[in-house]
């Protein structure tokens, strides 16, 4: 589902941001990035959806190469991904529902589905009731809830979120990351990015680790590598 | 394309003081505009005005036939530069001669005038070298004594028409570059103000057309508002002219259909400048 081949990203003013970072992520799997501040986790999220493009090796994502994709044609594979974010990004002037329904017009969803598919995906979220509030009646967490919903509209085979949790407390971070395995058992990839350790704990997930923009731990390889060879 | 209208619909309703104060700075901007075209055009009108006075006196020696004189007008009429000639009787020179000098008119006795042939000529061909060539032409008639043209005259205006000309195309310039700065401005203003938005639009998936459009159809829609509320503020200003100076001369229909289309024009062009940059930017 997404390939990373020895991928490195520098940018021009704050230089290295990932060196020689390979891993795979399979359909149906649920990743989490961790690491501290300024690893790479956002960067590597961002080469996902192709808002960055890596200065070295290589990014596939559903079969795309960021090597051989056409600017024109990034926004085709962004449909298949949903993307949430810490700030939640919602539009503040429009409903709940109007949020949900924004990301099918603009990719072109026939208007008669509009309506019964957003209703189906705040009741997926838990917010049906809150179809018709404005973002900044909601709470964080219900804020996420809404920026989930409106990820999944385009059926997206991959979800991606980037601190997702961040602004939230104890019990609506429970609530979003429960929601969000739930959307993985339903068959959608998830990459998570946290620096919340207790909630990886917790999870019993893959997870990679990264830091100064390099993979240091890698909880799959880790799992096939037999004891003897790791070591003591 | 409806969604496309509906945003750029809604962007008037959602930001209501941000989009009067796009439309009234795209307004104020062509008024300045306008204001310095009303001048243009009373200044070429009255130039206009003054050149159709140009005219070639041709003297016909007395005694010249009847059919000879007649001939000259038909062959001087063939000549393309040629808007009108007409005959003047000796008697009818010297009414006009009276009639132009006034207090002086009796200096003039019966019989001292010539005929002559005057000649008006068309527009495009009142220039100083034309005027000369074709009194050149009538000057190899053997019976033609004198042509004259006031030559220093028709230089002179000539030379006011030229500077008149440069002036207004360096003026009009660079009126028209300040409005397009001023408005692609106020564009950028818009769209940077809606920069979440599109960026929430691309992470969705919308391609770059889709993201433009609705911000096309605000910036031509500012921009024909603009012109409109422009045109009615020259309009006013010319009104107010007219009453307290002196009456001026207004754009026709189609002048001023142009500048509200121009206005348009700009608020397109502009809003394509700046998310289009915007868009190569994030």
């Amino acid at each position: 589902m997404i390939r990373f081949t020895r991928v490195s990203k520098e940018f021009p003013k704050t230089g290295l941001a990932l060196k020689n970072v390979t891993f795979h992520v399979g359909k149906g799997e649920f990743l989490f990035l961790t690491g501290p501040s300024g690893a790479g986790k956002s960067t590597i999220l961002k080469l996902i959806f192709l808002e960055e493009r890596p200065t070295g090796g290589e990014v596939k994502v559903s079969g795309v190469s960021s090597a051989t994709i056409r600017g024109r044609d990034v926004p085709r594979l962004r449909r298949k991904l949903g993307v949430v974010f810490q700030d939640f990004r919602l539009l503040e002037d429009r409903t709940v529902e109007a949020n949900v329904a924004f990301a099918l017009e603009v990719t072109g969803a026939r208007p008669s589905a509009i309506g019964p598919k957003v209703s189906r995906l705040l009741t997926q979220v838990g917010l049906s009731a809150k179809a018709t509030a404005m973002p900044r009646e909601l709470s964080g967490g219900e804020q996420q809830r809404v920026a989930i919903a409106r990820a999944l509209a385009n059926d997206p085979v991959v979800l991606i979120a980037d601190e997702p949790t961040g602004n939230l407390d104890e019990r609506a971070t429970r609530g979003i990351v429960q929601l969000l395995r739930d959307i993985n058992a339903a068959g959608t990839s998830v990459v998570m990015a946290t620096h919340d350790l207790e909630l990886i704990r917790r999870a019993e997930c893959r997870t990679i680790e990264l830091n100064h923009g390099q993979v240091v731990f890698d909880s799959a390889e880790a799992a096939a590598t037999p004891r003897a060879e790791r070591g003591p | 394309m409806r969604l496309a209208w509906r945003e750029a619909l809604l962007a008037f309703r959602r930001a209501p003081m941000l989009s009067a104060l796009s439309v009234t700075t795209i307004a104020f901007s062509l008024f300045a505009f306008g204001l310095f075209g009303l001048v243009a055009l009373n200044i070429r009108q009255a130039l206009a005005q003054v050149e159709e006075r140009v005219e070639i006196r041709a003297f016909i020696i007395d005694g010249t036939s009847i059919e000879a004189t007649t001939a000259a007008l038909g062959d001087l009429a063939a000549f393309p530069e040629v808007a009108s000639v007409r005959f003047v009787t000796p008697e009818e020179a010297l009414a006009r001669a009276r009639r132009e000098l006034g207090e002086f008119s009796d200096v003039f006795e019966a019989g001292i005038l010539p005929a002559s042939l005057d000649l008006r000529l068309k527009a495009g061909f009142r220039d100083p070298a034309t005027v000369r060539a074709v009194a050149e032409r009538i000057r190899t008639y053997e019976f033609i004594d004198d042509v004259r043209f006031g030559e220093e005259w028709v230089q002179k205006l000539h030379r006011i028409r030229n500077i008149a000309t440069f002036a207004g195309t360096a003026l009009g310039l660079a009126f028209a570059a300040v409005a397009v700065i001023i408005i692609g401005s106020t564009i950028r203003m818009a769209v940077l103000a809606r920069a979440r938005e599109i960026s929430i639009m691309r992470l969705v998936g919308a391609t770059d057309g889709f993201v433009r459009s609705p911000f096309l159809i605000e910036g031509a829609l500012k921009g024909l508002l603009g012109g409109l509320l422009a045109l009615f503020l020259t309009w006013a200003a010319s009104e107010i002219i007219g009453k307290v100076v002196f009456s001026a001369a207004f754009f026709d229909a189609r002048l001023a259909a142009t500048g509200v289309m121009a206005g348009a024009f700009i608020g397109l062009l502009g809003s394509a400048v700046s998310v289009g940059r915007h868009l190569r930017a994030v």
